[in-house]
């Protein structure tokens, strides 16, 4: 397995008006990883997130998706390049069917990511399958959230940002949602997820940052961010 | 009437109903992904017109080919400017807030009337009729032209085709899509760029389609802009924002409704004469304002989801410093040294500005303090105008006194329509607002015994104490100063506290105990009222009013001023009016195309300072304060 940076954010900072969100912020995901980004609320994981897919613009530091600067890119190129970007709130479109959410998502087959149909989708969520013409406003949230990551699994990424996909989700839904995950690292897609959620975390990813204000404070594997209880204590307990 | 005659009026109706279908169904899905208000769509649509009539008179009159070639080839021009205009204006401003949008759309509305002008001159132009349907098939022993048969199938066929490609198609699937959340949409991976375009090509070339059917049923003319938005936004609002099978079903009511006022004609009631056929100017606003009460949706929409990634927060209010209360001071010294000049017509030129400025004035306060975006202000302006002067002429009440009528005029008409208004927000509530102005203008319009009808009311002088122009100047500064500073008052008093909060948060401002609609109602009306006393102030200053006072075309002037200065600050709309009233005044004493002039000034300004004069150089000011702190 190669060693080199899929995904390199180096130094980046963020504004929300006057407001500084990001400080010098710097990580990255290599091929086929599992990488977390935890934190707590307002800890500027969403940004983080909204920063490498463009819809957020970076007032400072570089954004690098294999090898290509990415950070002046409009969010739809950035998607073309084989970046999917899975949002917190999940931005179905409610008026749309299940079929149709899934075809705003389609882009052409790209070489080194997984070529995702409909069909292929529905055996990945088999819920999905049997609601194919339900209108995205009338799912469940579970039900909403396996739409949006199908959504964006239509673009045949090869990295996927999932933005706090646990959030809100039925412990037996997310138990499903980790499993969902590792068969996406099966396929070979790269996966950067944003989360609070340690337990859920720590079933998924291979290595972890942790987010506070806007700053790195942790980066290790999951397995020592397991063992280490005072770092846990620190920046992660409510 | 007899049943031939309802079979009749309904056909005409249907057929009447078609090509605002299509005008409306391209405002509706301009609207849906971009969330611009296009007023210039009405303009489109008159180019439409303009444009098919050339080619056919090109074509040949009686060639079949010719004729529907004309048609087609209009459209599609009308399209490819709608892709120019998206193209090099509208796509700078997508991220500016949406009035300025307004503001690019209203400028084009004004470029382009005198770019047709210029093209096809002042007279109104008709075409030939259809080649090959020219005749009349009997119904029920009336003759009903076969083109209207046509343009009865046209409607449904169109609504068809828009469904398919609405439903069918990627590219419609997306637009759905981009409707509810054009953000995200980007960040599938889809170019927005592409989608607003052709969307704008969609929507365009509707309303030229729209135009050029009508070739052989009415006159190509240069009114037909404003005439025509303002029906297609009472379409699209009836039928609900977005929903193309709301325009259709909102054209078809509409359309009818005319139909049959034309149809009823003259009923003697109780012995007085009820004419349904004048009924018809006002009937379509009666319509929208009932359904928007009923259903503030409108009959097929939904509650507009925000559009996300352009809601602009509006940054709170300052207390002016010294610099500001200055800048005042100079101002007023210079006002009033301006007399000792002896240039009568500065004289004249300041009193139409500072007459101005309070109009605008109140429009900035319902638009900016209150947010309560009004499309039909010119209301109040007129109803004070038209409250002064029949106190004047019919009661012969002094002008001392008839002035204060204006206001209370104005008050009382912004208490009935506000109570309505309120009731509303956003683009419902401004369409709302144009529809009741409509109803006031139309009323003035055809009352010929109350209020002159088109020829408007003359002779009214000014006491003799204030026939001297000096005089004159100095009081009507002094109220124009008056109103603005008790606006200005009333904005920084806890009332104008509540309607901001109200603004930010209705339903925060609602859990601590506010009744926010009382508020706005109140805010509506004290703008309202200050509105007609600046309409008072003018009727006096010119001595005739005419409906003018009240048409569409002041309210846009009203709302252009107010954009051009800048919304967010309270001296946007002093420098609003007075460059506009100047350049209006400027520009047309030298050239007939002032209003193209004055629309690329515009255009410039919108794309150079997104907010505004008065903002921009609030903006400029900042940015040196920032940097003296830096220093320091």
């Amino acid at each position: 397995m190669t060693t080199a940076a899929m995904l390199k954010i180096t130094g980046l900072n963020t504004y929300y008006g006057r407001a500084h969100i990001l400080s010098d912020l710097s990580l990255e995901a290599r091929r086929g990883e599992v990488v977390v980004l935890l934190g707590r609320n307002g800890a500027g994981k969403s940004t983080t997130m909204k920063s490498v897919i463009g819809l957020v613009a970076a007032a400072r530091g570089t954004i690098e998706f294999e090898g290509e600067r990415i950070d002046n890119l409009a969010p739809y190129r950035i998607a073309r390049l084989g970046l999917g970007y899975v949002p917190e709130e999940r931005r179905i479109f409610t008026e749309l069917s299940v079929m149709e959410n899934l075809e705003v998502g389609r882009q052409s087959p790209r070489d080194g990511a997984p070529t995702w149909t409909p069909d292929r989708l529905f055996e990945l969520f088999p819920n999905l399958g049997r609601m194919k013409d339900r209108p995205g406003g009338r799912m469940s949230g579970g039900e909403q959230q396996m739409l949006t990551i199908a959504r964006t699994l239509m673009g045949n990424p090869r990295l996927i940002l999932l933005d706090e996909p646990s959030e809100g989700l039925a412990p037996v839904i997310v138990e499903q949602m980790a499993k969902t995950i590792l068969q996406l690292k099966a396929e070979g897609l790269t996966v950067l997820l944003s989360e609070q959620n340690l337990h859920f975390s720590q079933m998924v990813a291979d290595r972890a940052y942790i987010i506070e204000k806007g700053r790195i404070r942790y980066q290790g594997t999951m397995a020592e961010l397991s063992a280490d209880a005072a770092v846990r204590e620190q920046y992660l307990s409510v | 009437m007899s049943l031939s005659n309802i079979v009749i009026q309904f056909l005409n109706g249907l057929a009447g109903a078609s090509s605002l279908f299509l005008v409306a169904a391209g405002l509706s899905i301009i609207f849906g992904v971009s969330r611009i208000v296009n007023f210039a769509h009405g303009s489109l649509y008159m180019l439409g017109i303009y444009i098919a009539y050339s080619l056919i008179e090109f074509f040949g009159r009686s060639s079949i080919l010719g004729f529907w070639g004309g048609v087609l080839l209009a459209a599609l021009i009308v399209g490819l400017i709608g892709v120019v205009i998206e193209m090099v204006i509208l796509r700078r401003i997508y991220r500016a807030p949406e009035l300025f949008q307004l503001l690019a759309t209203f400028a084009l509305v004004l470029v382009i009337k005198d770019v047709a002008l210029y093209i096809w001159g002042a007279e109104d132009l008709l075409g030939p009729r259809a080649p090959g349907l020219r005749g009349a098939v009997q119904v029920f022993g009336r003759r009903l032209p076969e083109y209207d048969l046509l343009l009865i199938v046209i409607g449904p066929v169109v609504l068809g085709l828009l469904w398919l490609l609405m439903s069918r198609t990627r590219w419609g699937t997306l637009v759905r899509a981009a409707t509810q959340d054009r953000e995200m949409v980007g960040a599938l991976g889809v170019n927005q760029t592409f989608l607003f375009t052709s969307v704008f090509f969609l929507g365009a070339f509707l309303a030229g389609l729209g135009g050029a059917l009508q070739v052989p049923r009415e006159p190509a003319q240069l009114m037909l802009d404003l005439t025509v938005i303002s029906d297609a936004f009472v379409v699209v609002v009836v039928g609900g924002m977005g929903s193309i099978g709301g325009a259709f079903l909102a054209a078809l009511l509409i359309a009818q409704a005319k139909a049959f006022c034309i149809g009823i004609g003259d009923v003697v009631v109780f012995g007085t004469t009820l004419s349904f056929t004048k009924f018809t100017l006002v009937v379509e606003f009666v319509i929208m304002a009932i359904v928007l009460v009923v259903r503030p949706w409108g009959l097929l929409g939904k509650p507009q989801a925000a559009q996300r990634g352009s809601t602009m927060v509006e940054p709170p209010l300052h207390p002016l410093g010294k610099t500001f209360w200055s800048v005042v001071l100079g101002l007023v010294i210079l006002l009033a040294v301006a007399p000792l000049g002896g240039d009568d017509y500065l004289l004249v030129l300041l009193v139409d500005i500072a007459i101005f400025t309070l109009f605008a004035g109140t429009l900035h306060f319902l638009m900016g303090p209150a947010g309560m975006v009004s499309f039909g202000h010119a209301a109040y302006f007129g109803l004070g105008c038209y409250g002064a002067a029949l106190v004047f002429l019919k009661l012969k009440l002094p002008m001392e006194l008839a002035i204060f009528a204006g206001p209370l005029a104005a008050g009382l008409g912004a208490l009935i329509f506000g109570w309505f208004c309120v009731r509303l927000s956003g683009v419902y509530l401004a369409m709302l607002t144009l529809a009741f102005a409509q109803i006031a203008w139309s009323v003035v319009f055809q009352w010929d015994e109350f209020t002159g009808g088109s020829n408007g009311l003359i002779g009214l002088w000014p006491s003799d104490w204030l026939k001297d122009r000096t005089v004159l100047y100095f009081v009507i500064l002094a109220f124009c100063v008056g109103g603005m500073a008790f606006i200005w008052r009333v904005v920084h008093a806890p009332f104008g506290y509540v309607l901001r909060a109200g603004r930010d948060s209705p339903l925060r401002a609602d859990a601590i105990g506010i009744d926010v609609r009382r508020f706005q109602w109140f805010g509506f009306a004290i703008a309202g009222a200050l509105a007609g006393l600046s309409g008072a102030l003018f009727a006096f200053s010119k001595g005739s009013i005419s409906p003018e006072t009240l048409a569409v075309s002041r309210s846009v002037d009203g709302l252009v001023m107010v954009l051009l200065g800048g919304v967010q600050t309270l001296t946007g709309p002093v420098a609003g009016a007075a460059v506009f009233t100047w350049l209006q005044d400027e520009i047309a004493r030298n050239t007939e195309y002032w209003r193209a002039i004055l629309g690329i000034t515009i255009l410039v300004i919108v794309l150079a300072f997104p907010q505004g004069i008065a903002g921009f150089v609030k903006q400029m000011m900042t940015r040196k304060g920032l940097l003296k702190e830096v220093a320091a």
